[in-house]
């Protein structure tokens, strides 16, 4: 695989590098206390819920397809911390992260994976299809590429209605060389609806890694053609997440149109839980987990700063192993769908 | 001689409209592309250009008229030198009469015609029998897996135009391992990793293949082909016959079908009723390795679109298979999996999994029951199963796919059609349930046709 500049350790640094000439270079990359702290316990939830999920699935207790986020958590994060209530959110069928963060409860989340009654889709939908009218989660979808259109969609809505919320959409680096998600940048800068799209680069689909899959592998510069602005974050770094997400949603409330962030980021894991990931080095996966895990980043900062102790982020860890070992518990014991659910959801 | 300005049709059904207004008089000087009048159709306002050269000698529909029929004659455009006087108003007036009628006449032997003409009959097609497998023939253990990927491998060393693309079937071996060693042995010319672009490579194959090579097209599963389904239908089921037999699409579709194990609504579904509705596709359903591998050969050599379907439960499977430098299967052929007198049971693909084990449950019972795996879902071999059912008299089919319009809805249908009075009970269809594939285990199952279903509908058959 070739070697990709922007993974380098020194233009990471750089929160988010516009694309175009536009700068968000206003943007403070510094957190509060408070922040840093939020970000961890968020990103931490989302770690151990997938470790658990994993185990789960490697005891046959999750069955199909399971695609975990360890290693993409800051993005998400981030993106929620610029997110204000009543904008939607959608992404692929790698979506426990987001529905974790989007405050969906991790029984509901890990009760879909087991497929039992208490699940957020009653058990029907599975890892792959979950959602929250709530929470203003729009799915978990298995078909890739299908969520960009169906984003757009959520964001005409809103230009609609007149109000200011905006469609937060995601997808991988494979989705974007799907043709749908050109015919949606088009019609999204035609009638400026606020969209971002969120360009989870985690450098491989499947297992074909972009340096194989794409002719124009800066993904932030997939909208150009359509007048659509673009930066690409450094998406191991919550802060820079979230300080590049400010900047795009603010451009879409302000009804400039869309926006799209690629995100440099990276999975720890297989594609799925069946992929055995021979396609790239053990060293390439090591190197990313010590030099960039984002949980690391923040831990390290925390201390540093004198915000938390050791013990302190033992408790946090504490915290948040309770709260899995409690959806998996509960995930374990609530039963099956009852039979009559066969038939029920199919029309209104 | 002076030129008859028409009535025109201004769209596809228009058949009459309203002169609504003459823009040139009587005496004006027109030249080609000037507009003359606009005419009221029933969608729109349009304007009438002049074709000719010449002055307006007459005008014979006045402004106004409604109900002027598409051809009638309008006005009289005098050529050079011409005068109005030549024109004898009663001459004109003539006709037109006798222009409307025409029209109508014209129209109405076709009328009667396209309700009387005879349709020609569906050509019958001949296919052959299964080759014979001489006798001491090895057979050999293989799964279907190893049976698809030797069929593509041997294909390929036949013939340099056979190539391979799709998401993961090269470097990654295949996503359920189907090209293992083809890049290897063939290299990346042939063997193509494609971005996950379903629509633009199953255009690009389809545009290759009309340009003579023969792709397969692997998709990952059928689900995703649901992006590229316009190409596999309007592209290269449809390009011979538009063509008028010109050129076609020598390409074949692969991956599998139809539910896994719990990977949910949108990853489970069975496409084999779906492309067997559609003329100018070849679509295949195998059960047995050996059928793989036989089928698959053919549909590469076939000149034609084949969209073979597989199953991923089934690439794991183990049969015996005969070793043959060359095993080719006829596409369009049924096989009698075992032979029976009481009842016939016809499935498909997986579909075979519940009949082969509801067949033993049956014998237990004193039920003796010929099972007809179909093997290919179009060109169906219905003769097959219409010589079986008039031995049995009864009938029952199963698949996975949905209930509405399945394909043992068809094979209904043409049983009762051509064997009806042989018919001892209704026949008996039996599918996935009328859902979307949920993902929980208990849901899941009850989702998905049973062996006790089959072993029921059989004995209801029989009135056992
Ligand atoms: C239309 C379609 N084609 C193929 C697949 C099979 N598939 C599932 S995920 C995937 C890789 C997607 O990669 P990417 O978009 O980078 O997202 P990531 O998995 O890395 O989050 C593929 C090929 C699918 N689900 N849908
Ligand atoms: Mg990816």
């Amino acid at each position: 695989m070739a070697p990709r500049k922007t993974a380098s350790t020194s233009s990471r640094k750089a929160a988010a590098k516009p694309a175009r000439n536009d700068s968000i270079g206003s943007n403070s990359l510094v957190f509060t206390r408070e922040e840093e702290l939020h970000a961890y316990r968020e990103m931490l939830l989302i770690r151990r819920f997938e470790e658990k999920a994993g185990q789960l699935y490697g005891m046959g207790v999750i069955g199909g397809f399971c695609h975990l986020y360890i290693g993409q958590e800051a993005v998400v994060v981030g993106m929620q911390m610029a997110q204000k209530d009543g904008d939607q959110v959608i992404t692929s069928y790698r979506d426990h992260g987001h529905m974790i963060a989007l405050g969906m409860s991790a029984r509901g989340v890990m009760s879909e994976l087991t497929g039992r009654r208490g699940g957020l889709s009653k058990g029907k939908g599975g890892s792959m299809h979950m959602f929250s009218k709530e929470k203003g989660f729009y799915g978990g979808h298995g078909i890739v590429g299908g969520q960009v259109s169906l984003g757009t969609g959520l964001a005409f809505a809103n230009k609609y209605r007149g109000n200011d919320q905006v469609s937060v959409t995601y997808f991988g680096d494979g989705a974007a060389n799907q043709g749908q998600v050109y015919e949606s940048f088009n019609m999204a800068a035609l009638w400026k609806l606020p969209v971002v799209y969120i360009i989870e680069n985690n450098r491989y689909a499947m297992g074909t890694s972009t340096a194989r899959s794409t002719a124009q592998s800066n993904f932030a510069k997939r909208g150009e053609g359509f007048g659509i602005p673009g930066v690409q974050v450094d998406g191991m770094d919550v802060r820079a997440v979230k300080a590049a997400a400010d900047e795009a949603i603010a451009h879409c409330r302000a009804g400039k149109g869309p926006y799209i962030l690629e995100m440099l980021t990276y999975r720890y894991r297989g594609h799925s839980m069946s992929d055995p990931a021979k396609y790239r080095s053990k060293d390439e996966v090591q190197k990313m987990r010590s030099e960039h895990d984002p949980l690391e980043q923040v831990k390290a900062r925390l201390l540093e700063q004198g915000w938390a102790s050791e013990d302190d982020l033992k408790q946090i860890d504490k915290d948040v192993r309770d709260i899995v070992a409690d959806s998996a518990e509960f995930a374990q014991a609530d039963p099956e769908p009852d039979v009559s659910e066969l038939y029920t959801d199919i029309l209104l | 001689m002076p030129v008859d300005i028409l009535m025109p049709a201004l769209s596809p059904t228009m058949e009459e409209g309203t002169l609504s207004k003459w823009i040139k008089n009587e005496g004006d000087t027109v030249k080609s592309g000037d507009v003359i009048a606009e005419i009221e159709t029933d969608k729109a306002t349009m304007e009438v250009e002049a074709v000719d050269e010449g002055v307006i000698g007459k005008i014979l529909i006045p402004a106004g008229s409604e109900g002027v029929k598409v051809n009638s004659i309008i006005a009289v455009l005098l050529q050079d030198g011409e005068s109005a006087d030549a024109l004898s108003a009663p001459k004109a007036a003539e006709k037109q009469e006798a222009a409307s009628p025409k029209v109508e006449e014209a129209e109405k032997p076709t009328a009667q015609g396209s309700a009387s003409a005879p349709v020609p009959a569906a050509p019958k097609a001949e296919v052959a029998a299964d080759p014979d497998i001489p006798a001491g023939t090895e057979m050999v253990s293989m799964t279907v897996r190893e049976a698809l990927r030797d069929a593509m491998a041997e294909e390929m060393r036949r013939d340099g135009d056979v190539f391979i693309m799709g998401e993961e079937v090269a470097e990654y071996q295949g996503a359920y391992k189907i090209t293992q060693g083809l890049l290897q042995e063939f290299g990346d010319k042939r063997v193509i990793d494609t971005p996950i672009t379903e629509h633009g490579f199953a255009g690009i194959g389809v545009g290759a293949a009309m340009s003579g090579l023969k792709p397969i097209v692997e998709f990952m599963t059928f689900n995703f082909a649901m992006q590229a389904i316009d190409h596999i239908v309007n592209s290269a089921a449809k390009t011979l016959y538009m063509s008028g037999g010109q050129m076609g699409a020598p390409i074949v579709f692969r991956g599998p079908s139809g539910a896994a194990a719990r990977v949910g609504a949108q990853h489970s579904q069975c496409y084999a009723a779906w492309y067997s509705q559609i003329p100018g596709l070849k679509v295949v359903m195998p059960y047995t390795a050996a059928d793989a591998k036989g089928l698959l050969k053919a549909a590469i050599r076939d000149p034609n679109p084949v969209v073979f379907l597989e199953n991923e439960i089934l690439y794991g499977h183990s049969f015996e298979v005969p070793k043959l430098d060359d095993l080719v299967l006829p596409i369009g052929k049924a096989r009698i999996h075992r032979r029976g007198k009481d009842a016939t049971l016809v499935s498909f693909g997986i579909g075979m999994t519940y009949a082969i084990k509801a067949v033993a449950e049956l014998e237990k019972e004193g039920i003796d029951v010929e099972l007809i795996d179909l093997r290919t879902i179009r060109p169906m071999d219905l003769p097959t199963i219409i010589e079986s059912v008039k031995k049995t008299g009864r009938l029952v089919t199963v698949e996975e796919g949905f209930p509405q319009s399945s394909v043992g809805d068809f094979i209904a249908n043409r049983v009762h059609r051509e064997a009806f009075d042989y018919l001892d009970a209704p026949v008996v269809t039996i599918a996935g349930k009328d859902v979307p594939m949920p993902y929980a285990a208990n849901l899941e199952k009850l989702a998905l046709p049973n062996v006790g279903e089959v072993v029921e509908a059989v004995k209801a058959v029989c009135y056992k």
